[in-house]
């Protein structure tokens, strides 16, 4: 049975909280929808652990409400609230082998000896540490002492499963395989996932939605795709991705477009939002990659290259345009992209649709 | 023990050398000092115990003979088990409450255990005489409050050897639990809870197992400390508390039995060494070290 307006595997209300003369978390709003992928994701110190902690029941708020399916969960102690959650230091028990740590949940619960045997079993297939039952989690490596905190939290079918940054310990390429093993996961048992990351390249990979965080809010929540084409703000524009964000005015024109004015003069052109007046003073977000050489000579903006450096598949290139303004430029390094040379004078496309204007 | 050769290559083992002689050099005042100190005199006492002049086992003879010898050994082993499991019962809540309370607690509470610490244990000894006595603090508070009609005897027998014991004692269970227990990553007990574990259970399945080589070390430091304690049994104690340090101190001050105290001296050696041992097996304690290890993050 669900009240009105509680949607969602996991809602938060109002979520609070304020440690003295701090405010960690302030008043989040969010719904995550069962089954759903979502990536709280902000610089350190974001409130991202501290959202939670309060979501497993470790950390009271100071103020709102966790609604689990449904029924809050506020005030509820984390061993009655049926989630798992997963650390990123894998908080294994190293007194206990594999099995038995995988056994805990089941333990705790009561289940008959022949049913936890085989759910373990079961639990450390499905994370392919089948055999490995028998070790202790100092004897396994980093990526397999993480796999058996999964199956850990996974083992007792949980409503919610949390992970706190969970790969941050392993290397590039572990991280990589345990990402797609973690997506192969939520794909076969369909189960809720809250994930924290500060590293944005996992968030966009991993996630079905993304909740950027800042200074204990939530300054924009979408799919991957809205937050790096339509940021809401200049700190979402920045934080994901590489921005050349320009300060300005925006001079409409007929057909839905207009110009884009900066502050030393250079005009671009931007298409403007059917509804609403254009924002006064604005800003405007183009991605590097949005950027090209124009071809021919008529058209495009002038500029010089600065510097250049070759990345293997792009090269990345400076240029100074009018008004003292420098913009990023990202080609993709194939036979159909133009090159510059650095000193050269150069013409810049850009499509009027590819910049996003912001209000400044 | 291993001394350098002088000049030598070093010790070599399966081809690798394990001892380069330069540095080695580094542990010769040590090892200089604890031969002119400890082995040196402990062969003598060995000696002792079996001359007189000549060879003789009579020391050991005399020491099966008389109970009151047996009564100061068990005297010294009862004292000494009842001061390692108050020290342990006292002890294994204060260093929980020192582990896992915030940082202002935590410096209060140390400094609360170790200021007593830097007391003589001289002075603190007399302290109990003043404070247990018979017109102490204790026994008038118990008299003004008509809980007792005459002042109840707590000085000169067990209960002061006991009370001054822990006190001195106390310390040295506290900080090796406190040293485990500090290094327990609060997240494991977070993971207990979230996983169905209510407090006392994830305490039971968690901490307590992990707090085990803490208990171990302090048990060793104190069971080992108590029983060669000297000051406070010669103090707080009454006749019947007679233990194996006493008797030791009676033997060379008053009776000039040079030959019996050695005696006493290697039997009291001797327990500590097979206790030290039955502990360490009964425990397992390399496993549990190697645990506690792996459970610090
Ligand atoms: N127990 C606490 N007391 C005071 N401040 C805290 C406490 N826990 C966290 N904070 C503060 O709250 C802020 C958010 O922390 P956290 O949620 O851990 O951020 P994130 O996980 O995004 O890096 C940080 O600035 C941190 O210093
Ligand atoms: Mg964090």
């Amino acid at each position: 049975m669900q009240e009105p307006g509680t949607e969602g595997a996991l809602t938060l209300r109002r979520l609070t909280k304020h440690y003295p003369g701090f405010v960690a978390v302030d008043g989040i709003d969010l719904s995550v929808a069962a089954g759903e992928f979502l990536t709280l994701l902000g610089p350190s110190g974001s409130g991202k652990t501290t959202t939670l902690m309060m979501v497993a029941g470790f950390t009271p708020p100071t103020s709102g409400d966790i609604l689990l399916n449904g029924r809050s969960v506020t005030g509820l102690a984390p061993e009655r609230r049926n989630i798992g959650v997963v650390f990123q230091n894998y908080a294994l028990f190293p007194h206990m082998s594999v099995a038995e740590n995988v056994a805990f949940p089941l333990r705790m619960r009561r289940r008959p000896r022949a049913a936890i045997e085989q759910k373990v079993a079961a639990a450390l297939d499905l994370v392919r540490l089948a055999g490995l039952g028998q070790r202790l989690p100092r004897q396994l490596s980093g990526g397999q002492q993480q796999r058996v905190a999964l199956a850990r939290a996974l083992v007792f079918d949980p409503e919610l499963l949390l992970m706190d940054e969970p790969l941050g310990a392993l290397d590039k390429n572990l991280r990589a395989q345990m990402q797609f093993e973690l997506k192969r996961l939520h794909g076969e048992l369909g189960i809720t996932i809250v994930y924290v990351t500060h590293d944005q390249e996992e968030a966009l990979t991993m996630s079905d939605r993304v909740a950027l965080m800042n200074k204990g809010a939530i300054e924009q929540l979408g799919a991957v795709e809205d937050l790096y084409e339509r940021p809401v703000n200049r700190f979402v524009a920045e934080f994901l991705g590489e921005s050349n964000v320009i300060e300005g005015r925006v001079e409409p024109a007929p057909d839905g477009l207009g110009w884009f004015i900066a502050a030393g003069g250079l005009r671009l052109p931007v298409r403007l939002d059917a509804a609403g007046p254009p924002p006064r003073p604005a800003l405007l977000v183009i991605r590097p990659e949005k950027l090209g050489f124009a071809n021919g000579d008529a058209s495009g903006i002038p500029g010089t290259v600065r510097e250049l450096v070759y990345v293997g598949d792009f090269t990345r290139y400076r240029i100074g345009v009018e008004g003292g303004i420098e913009l990023i430029l990202k080609a993709p390094n194939n036979r159909h992209s133009r090159r510059a040379g650095k000193g050269d004078t150069v013409r810049l496309a850009l499509e009027p649709g590819d910049a996003h204007l912001l209000a400044g | 023990m291993t001394e350098p050769r002088r000049g030598g290559l070093g010790l070599w083992r399966r081809g690798r050398r394990v001892w380069r002689p330069r540095e080695g050099l580094l542990v010769l005042p040590a090892l200089v000092f604890y031969i002119l100190v400890y082995l040196y005199p402990l062969t003598r006492l060995l000696a002792w115990s079996f001359f007189d002049p000549g060879p003789t086992l009579k020391f050991y003879g005399a020491l099966l003979a008389e109970p009151a010898y047996l009564k100061a050994l068990s005297n010294t082993l009862e004292i000494s088990v009842a001061a390692t499991v108050l020290s342990l019962v006292l002890g294994y809540p204060l260093a929980y409450l020192m582990a896992t309370s915030g940082a202002r607690a935590r410096s209060l509470l140390m400094a609360l255990i170790l200021i007593p610490f830097w007391t003589s244990i001289l002075v603190r000894s007399f302290a109990w005489i003043v404070i247990l006595g018979n017109n102490g603090i204790v026994n008038r508070t118990l008299l003004s409050l008509g809980l007792v009609s005459r002042p109840a005897k707590l000085l000169f027998d067990m209960t002061g050897v006991q009370i001054g014991m822990v006190h001195v004692l106390l310390p040295f269970m506290v900080f090796p639990l406190y040293g485990v227990m500090s290094r327990i990553d609060p997240n494991l007990l977070r993971v207990a809870r979230s996983l169905g574990a209510p407090p006392r259970r994830a305490f039971a399945k968690v901490f307590l197992p992990l707090s085990l080589p803490g208990v171990a070390a302090g048990c060793v430091l104190v069971f080992l400390l108590a029983i060669g304690f000297y000051v406070t049994p010669a103090l707080l104690g009454g006749a019947g508390e007679i233990t194996l340090a006493t008797m030791i101190d009676m033997m060379v001050n008053t009776l000039l039995n040079w030959g019996f105290a050695a005696t006493l001296g290697v039997v009291l050696l001797a327990v500590v060494g097979v206790i030290f041992v039955l502990f360490s097996r009964l425990l397992g304690l390399h496993r549990l070290t190697a645990v506690g290890e792996e459970g610090a993050r």
